[in-house]
């Protein structure tokens, strides 16, 4: 091993700044709760319960009915995936709960009759549910 | 415990002692008087037994011997509960005469688990057929005709009258009324078998001329409104496969081929409120759900579960009822 220049260590320690950085960001937002900003999650399961969204769903907070048609929503907060497909991420999510159809062709959920701010309020109430 | 109510159902549920119409108050009436009866009697019974009890020597002699018993035990309850029964009797007799010329009837027929609905002419023939929603003009009496096709049910709409008894081959008839436009809940009173809590109904009162357009929409034949939500492409597909599926086996639409008469009649199902008999509101995600499950939504219905239908066919029959407006 000969010298460095300076260049090279400073290269160097960008690199493993920028690699530190990667890697905090990937623990970090496996961690982070998934804020919806304005967003009133108890809003939210009032607006689930007058939809009927547990017709198809099992959702904790809804003690009926329990729909077994779609998927059980108990811990959604805590998973990577919407319906398998899509990245669990409040826009993705939003734009889901409203037109699902526009985003998977082929899944069963149809457009639900919602606002954006209801969706909205929606989606921060399932980010609560990160226990199974 | 499960606690939550039918969820987003106007009307539900429904207030029982919240009368909204001239046949209802009597009703309130006839249970406040047995009510209130009943507590005067038992508040007399209980000082009565703590005296023989606890009382006094002297007291206690006043509440023995053999007169107390023919006057308090057999003369009083005698006299009361007949006169309580001829009470009961006149006041739920002037609600079940027979039809008189004139006035608008509807025919209600419990079957396991929801309603049939029919309105009838003047002869009493069926004009148009619904189901699990009646719709009435506010502030004039509805003479109910109330029927059953397989076991016994009763017809309740507490906020607008008292409970009657659908009778196999029986015709029992109860008027109601409804002094302003507005949803009422309703519910099946007797335990008819498995989804027996779950059949509900809903009851809508419209203003006279509000009334007479919805009945004029309601006779006419299925007609799709596509929608955002609904395409036409989409409904064209639901379609197919209400028709592929052997839907109509159990379901009519008229208009179309459909003409099942075991089940709903679905000509007008997307503009109903409810589905599943007044349990789940209705919408396009609601219908899938019911489509696609309905027997964990309603255990022991007698609409099967459609596991054979891919997702996006069920979202197309969804999108084809709900678009029957």
């Amino acid at each position: 091993m000969g010298f460095r220049t300076a260049g090279e260590a400073m290269g160097r320690r960008a690199t493993a700044c920028a690699l530190a950085l990667a890697l905090c960001a990937c623990v970090d937002k496996s961690d982070l709760p998934r804020p919806v900003v304005q967003a009133d999650a108890a809003a939210g399961l009032a607006v689930i319960k007058e939809v009927g969204c547990a017709a198809c769903h099992r959702i904790p907070g809804v003690a009926w009915p329990e729909g077994r048609s779609g998927s059980n929503l108990a811990g959604f907060g805590a998973r990577p995936l919407i319906a398998g497909r899509l990245p669990n991420q409040p826009d993705t999510l939003i734009r889901w709960l409203i037109d699902a159809p526009s985003m998977d062709p082929g899944t069963a959920m149809p457009p639900m009759p919602l606002t954006q701010d209801q969706a909205r309020d929606v989606a921060a109430y399932l980010y609560t549910l990160d226990e199974d | 415990m499960k606690t939550d109510a039918p969820p987003g159902i106007a009307g539900w549920p429904p207030p029982v002692l919240d009368p909204a119409g001239p046949f209802a108050g009597p009703i309130q009436t006839v249970a406040w008087v047995l009510f209130i009866m009943a507590a005067v009697v038992m508040v007399v019974v209980a000082v009565a037994l703590g005296i023989a009890l606890f009382g006094p020597r002297k007291w206690k002699r006043r509440v023995g011997g053999e007169r107390l018993i023919w006057i308090a035990g057999l003369v009083f309850p005698v006299v009361v509960l007949t006169g309580l029964l001829v009470y009961g009797l006149t006041t739920t007799a002037r609600v079940a005469d027979a039809p008189k010329p004139g006035e608008m009837r509807v025919r209600v027929t419990g079957e396991m688990w929801w309603w049939r609905v029919a309105y009838l002419d003047g002869q009493g023939r069926e004009v148009v057929q619904d189901a699990n929603e009646v719709h009435i003009p506010a502030g004039q009496p509805v003479v109910f005709e109330l029927e059953s096709a397989d076991v016994i049910h009763s017809f309740w709409v507490p906020r607008l009258g008292g409970k009657t008894d659908m009778i196999p081959g029986r015709r029992n008839f109860m008027r109601l009324q409804a002094d302003a436009p507005g949803t009422y809940g309703g519910q099946c009173a007797e335990y008819c078998g498995g989804p027996h809590a779950l059949m509900g109904l809903v009851v809508v009162a419209h203003a006279p001329d509000d009334y007479a357009a919805w009945l004029a929409r309601q006779s006419r034949p299925a007609a799709v409104v596509p929608s955002a939500q609904g395409p036409l492409a989409l409904i064209e597909q639901g379609r197919n496969v209400f028709a592929a599926s052997g839907c109509a086996a159990c379901h009519t639409i008229r208009g179309t081929e459909a003409n099942g008469l075991a089940g709903p009649d679905l000509t007008h199902v997307g503009s109903r409120q409810t589905l599943g008999a007044g349990i789940l509101p209705n919408n396009q995600g609601t219908m899938a759900g019911w489509i696609s499950d309905s027997q964990s939504l309603k255990p022991g219905n007698r609409m099967p579960s459609y596991a054979v239908l891919s997702g996006q066919d069920v979202r197309a029959v969804a999108a084809y009822l709900e678009s029957l407006k």
